[in-house]
């Protein structure tokens, strides 16, 4: 009821270094009350995943292309997955084609980010995808037609 | 004569929560740091009836009023969408003062401070979920969305909606058909 204490539970899986610090430094100045947790690959993702006893995130961040296990194979597993039904997948990505756009939406995802290159870009994205999915989670909103590309 | 006492006030407090609670006969579990799990829901008049007997102790329940007021600022737009829709924009800040009897300004404060987002936005967001559903199960087309749901033009429903989703329509549609039959197949 006080939606004020909730926290959001947010996870990022993404193998560049620089990207990782960019996105906890744009989470940092966010005016929600967050828990960032960071993976640096996809098994990494799937290890803390697979954990039955693992808090459900609201939201995930997913980069595309990592090593070994990629973006689009957690999408996958993860999609296939009931208990996770209710998350989020926001993928993060530096391509912008449409059809990689229209096929990760098709295989599961909600948010399809094109990585921006400019800093206070970063945050103003970050602030929207993190802003539109709390409006879902808190307002009941079907989940199975939320897609936000940005 | 002087008497000199010590109490344990999380002890006290704890004390005049329970008989308040009891006396109203709800039934709760109190947890922790100030916490109650309320184990049926309270009628809202009896809520305010605890609210002011806890208070003659100092006691408040904290944000309650507040994010009560948010959910009812939010269940009188979702249904001004979904039952008046023909309701022009320009009034809705005065529909919202005259229904929830408080004025535009202080309610626009509070639901931005709980929700992270405006009244504004929030009507969008709600819109663009009906014409999502209107398209998806109803199968409207564009033209009988935008005259439904009183939009001055095509052009600017699809504008809205690339706004909010960052999809074309059209796009949306085939995104939503193709994963129907993709999960379909699994």
């Amino acid at each position: 009821m006080n939606q004020d204490k909730t926290p959001m539970n947010i996870l990022l899986a993404d193998d560049d270094e620089d990207d990782r610090t960019f996105f906890n430094d744009a989470i940092k100045e966010l005016k929600m009350n967050n828990k960032l947790t960071i993976f640096k690959d996809g098994e990494e993702l799937m290890d803390y995943m697979s954990d039955p006893d693992a808090l459900i995130p609201h939201i995930l961040f997913l980069d595309l292309n990592m090593p070994c296990k990629t973006g689009h194979d957690c999408l996958k597993e993860i999609r296939a997955n009931p208990r996770f039904k209710d998350l989020s997948i926001a993928i993060y990505s530096t391509s912008s084609s449409e059809k990689d756009i229209e096929d990760t939406f098709i295989g599961g995802a909600n948010v399809y980010i094109k990585k921006p290159s400019d800093f206070n870009k970063l945050k103003k994205v970050i602030k929207d995808v993190v802003n539109m999915n709390w409006q879902y989670h808190t307002s009941g909103l079907n989940k199975e037609t939320f897609f936000f590309s940005i | 004569m002087r008497l000199y006492i010590k109490y344990d006030i999380n002890l006290a407090c704890r004390v005049i929560v329970q008989e308040q609670l009891d006396k109203f006969e709800v039934n709760y579990n109190l947890l922790e740091f100030g916490e109650i799990e309320v184990i049926n829901p309270i009628d809202e008049t009896v809520l305010n009836s605890i609210q002011v007997e806890l208070s003659r102790y100092g006691i408040d329940i904290i944000n309650n009023q507040k994010s009560q007021l948010v959910q009812k600022i939010k269940d009188t737009i979702v249904e001004m969408i979904y039952e008046k829709d023909k309701l022009p924009l320009s009034t809705i800040s005065s529909y919202l003062a005259e229904q929830l009897k408080l004025s535009y300004g202080y309610l626009a404060n509070i639901f931005s401070e709980f929700t992270y987002t405006s009244i504004e936005n929030f009507i969008i967001i709600q819109k663009i979920e009906r014409v999502k559903k209107l398209i998806v199960e109803d199968g409207l087309t564009l033209t009988e969305i935008s005259y439904k749901l009183n939009y001055s033009s095509v052009a600017y429903l699809s504008a809205q909606f690339k706004k909010v989703t960052g999809l074309t329509p059209s796009t949306f549609k085939r995104i939503v058909d193709k994963r129907r039959s993709y999960l379909s197949q699994q």
